[in-house]
């Protein structure tokens, strides 16, 4: 079973703190680390991988740092690494960056199933899945919370939704994106961090995707930004001191006030 | 678009090294030089600026190439989901947004509804102040699969051309829609939390959060129709009824070709658990690790069963095996938004805060008085949460 992993590097949010007298978000020093939603998606190829043998490819779009998140994703067992990237593909919007991915999946070739993490942290829109797939023109499950069985020629998954999930079945090829629930990925081994250190990365630009050259980047992004600003911060409120019973009783009155109860 | 450092106001403080999440930025011969290999133009160096030295224009006027016509584009249009027959809430919220922007525009508010026999919720639409009900009735609609609902709602908008379709961001939402951007080439604006119009250009100016709230953007689509954008649940008011407006249901049906799926729906399977789902609930009693144990969640599900909300928990709480995934509120979980949030027990640590900081009201119970989602609290209760529950409990009963 052939399996393309389409990954993205984010800034890492866990050691971002909160500057406690102007409330933003103090970003100094904030590292770069793989999309969380995507090391699901890795664990879960490399999981496919080793019950069905096969290749797992791992793809990202990004600057060329964005390699970092390749090798890591080697160290977690991918067999093969995409660095997609180009000066051509800045300021992509989801439509650009599906329409770019899709191309740098077919010109990888072959593949039984593309799993994507269900939305990259920074971005939170989770359109790219959906929007490789319909480049691609394959089916898709989103949200996969556990693949129920997969064989040479379907797919059947759990697909996440608010009040529980959906059992659906899709003939391969297809592409599905996972949630935090489908698997606890592995750390990197040593053999995995040994060939991730030598591994040679395959770089695609974009005269390499036969692409249409404005389709891609800013120029190919139906979607422009205009303004971006800090939301006003949240304020802390009012502190509630005192024996529990008390404190409830407030409480209670203040809600019914807020609520006009 | 394009960012450049201006020299004359650089002093070389490095302010923007440490800022740059990407290692873009380097001091030479004391300024400030961005790489622009490693930059992806984010913006996070502008504000730690104190000299305003970089600029950053997102869009150069040879970007936009105004004036596009699209004058055969009108009509503001809201997929309106149904689940089991029945149209779901977050589609009248987009009534009442939608109502809003039609009229600013001059134009007519539109819904669209696609499932099986549904007649009677088309008629509940028009109740909400649409003007037409584009009404897809067929067996091959009556659950959400994502290719014939897809290609339906294509070859509607191909068909009737609005200018704008507003969809929920919710799991059907988001697999739907964009698929179908794709599929007719529209610009597409995830989980919209203001929606606007300008009235001059005709353009929809759509904001959004994104770095888990902590920076709005305002995105616009100049040269493409639709505007398409999903909206966040419980961020918009609903549309008022009124029994006796009156509007037109326009029937159409298609071709087995369009409503074939390559993907077979097999089974619904819900989670009866708790039965409020934490994006439609009102009240969310949420719990951390300050909770203990998974028994003593049950102090969450009284005090949730008194408000008539919903239990959620934080990623240490779903993480220890408390509570299973789907009641996870934040980061990696789901972003909330309801009337009352109460978090039980949780420091609030920014993956947390991201989930739940738009929430009308929030209170917290903490032993520790230093944890941050105090900074957030519009009520903060520093003490013993073994005691205060149960107590607002009894009161809320």
């Amino acid at each position: 079973m052939n399996i393309i992993v389409c990954i993205k590097q984010v800034p890492d949010t866990t050691n971002v703190r909160i500057d406690p007298e102007t409330n933003t978000l103090v970003r100094s020093g904030v590292q770069s680390i793989v999309n969380p939603f995507d090391m699901y998606a890795i664990e879960e190829a490399v999981r496919l991988k080793e019950k069905f043998g096969g290749l797992v490819t791992v793809i990202t779009m990004g600057p060329i740092q964005a390699e970092e998140a390749l090798r890591e994703a080697i160290s977690l067992g991918a067999d093969e690494a995409v660095l997609v990237s180009d000066r051509a593909f800045a300021g992509s919007d989801t439509w650009a960056t599906s329409y770019t991915l899709s191309k740098a999946v077919q010109k990888i070739g072959k593949f039984d199933l593309v799993i994507c993490g269900k939305q990259a942290i920074d971005g939170d829109t989770a359109q790219v899945g959906p929007g490789v797939a319909a480049f691609l023109d394959i089916p898709q499950i989103t949200f996969v919370k556990k693949i129920e069985e997969i064989k040479d020629s379907f797919i059947r998954a759990e697909r996440m939704t608010e009040e529980g999930y959906d059992i659906i079945e899709s003939p391969l090829p297809c592409l599905i994106t996972v949630v935090k629930e489908i698997n606890e990925p592995r750390l990197p081994s040593l053999k995995g961090k040994m060939r991730a250190k030598k591994i040679e990365i395959k770089k695609l630009e974009a005269k390499d995707l036969d692409a249409d050259p404005d389709s891609l980047g800013l120029k190919g992004s139906p979607t422009k930004v205009v303004k971006i600003f800090t939301p006003p911060p949240r304020k802390g409120g009012q502190m509630l001191e005192g024996e529990a019973k008390d404190i409830s009783e407030r409480l209670v009155d203040l809600l019914k006030g807020d609520l006009c109860l | 678009m394009s960012i450049r450092v201006i020299n004359e106001k650089c002093v070389g403080c490095k302010l923007c090294v440490k800022a740059c999440p990407f290692t873009a930025i380097e001091i030479v011969n004391k300024k400030a030089v961005i790489n622009l290999d490693k930059c992806t133009l984010c913006g996070a160096c502008i504000e730690p600026c104190k000299f305003d030295a970089i600029v950053l224009t997102k869009i150069s006027p040879t970007d936009i190439q105004f004036p596009k016509k699209f004058d055969e584009y009108k009509d503001v249009w809201v997929f309106c989901e149904q689940k089991k027959g029945v149209v779901q809430s977050v589609a009248y919220e987009l009534l009442g947004k939608g109502r809003e922007l039609a009229d600013t525009l001059g134009v007519d508010l539109c819904g669209v509804l696609l499932g099986e026999n549904i007649r009677e919720e088309a008629q509940k639409i028009i109740h909400r102040g649409v003007n037409k009900v584009y009404l897809v009735d067929s067996s091959a609609l009556k659950y959400y699969q994502d290719e014939p609902y897809s290609k339906v709602l294509i070859k509607l908008i191909n068909e009737y051309k609005p200018e704008i379709v507003l969809c929920g961001a919710t799991s059907m939402g988001r697999s739907l829609i964009a698929r179908v951007a794709i599929g007719i080439h529209a610009g597409l604006t995830a989980d919209c939390t203001g929606l606007d119009i300008d009235k001059k250009e005709r353009l929809l100016l759509q904001t959004r959060p994104a770095f888990g709230g902590n920076i709005m953007a305002t995105i616009i689509c100049p040269n493409h129709r639709p505007q398409m954008s999903t909206v966040r649940h419980k961020v918009m008011k609903e549309a008022q009824e009124n029994k006796h407006h009156k509007g037109k249901i326009i029937e159409k049906s298609y071709d087995s070709q369009t409503y074939s799926s390559r993907t077979k729906f097999l089974d619904i399977v819900e989670e009866i658990e708790e039965t409020v789902n934490l994006t439609e609930a009102n009240v969310i009693v949420s719990g951390g690790r300050g909770m203990q144990s998974p028994e003593n969640f049950k102090l969450l599900e009284d005090l949730a069963k008194a408000l008539g909300g919903a239990v959620g928990a934080s990623r240490a709480a779903v993480d220890s095996g408390w509570k299973t995934y789907s009641h996870q509120v934040g980061q990696t979980g789901k972003t909330v938004c309801p009337k009352i949030y109460i978090a039980c027990g949780i420091s609030g640590q920014i993956q947390h805060l991201v989930g739940m900081q738009s929430s009308e009201i929030i209170v917290a119970i903490n032993k520790d008085p230093h944890a941050p989602i105090f900074s957030v609290a519009t009520y903060g209760i520093v003490g013993n949460l073994f005691e205060v529950l149960p107590e607002l409990t009894k009161r809320f009963k």
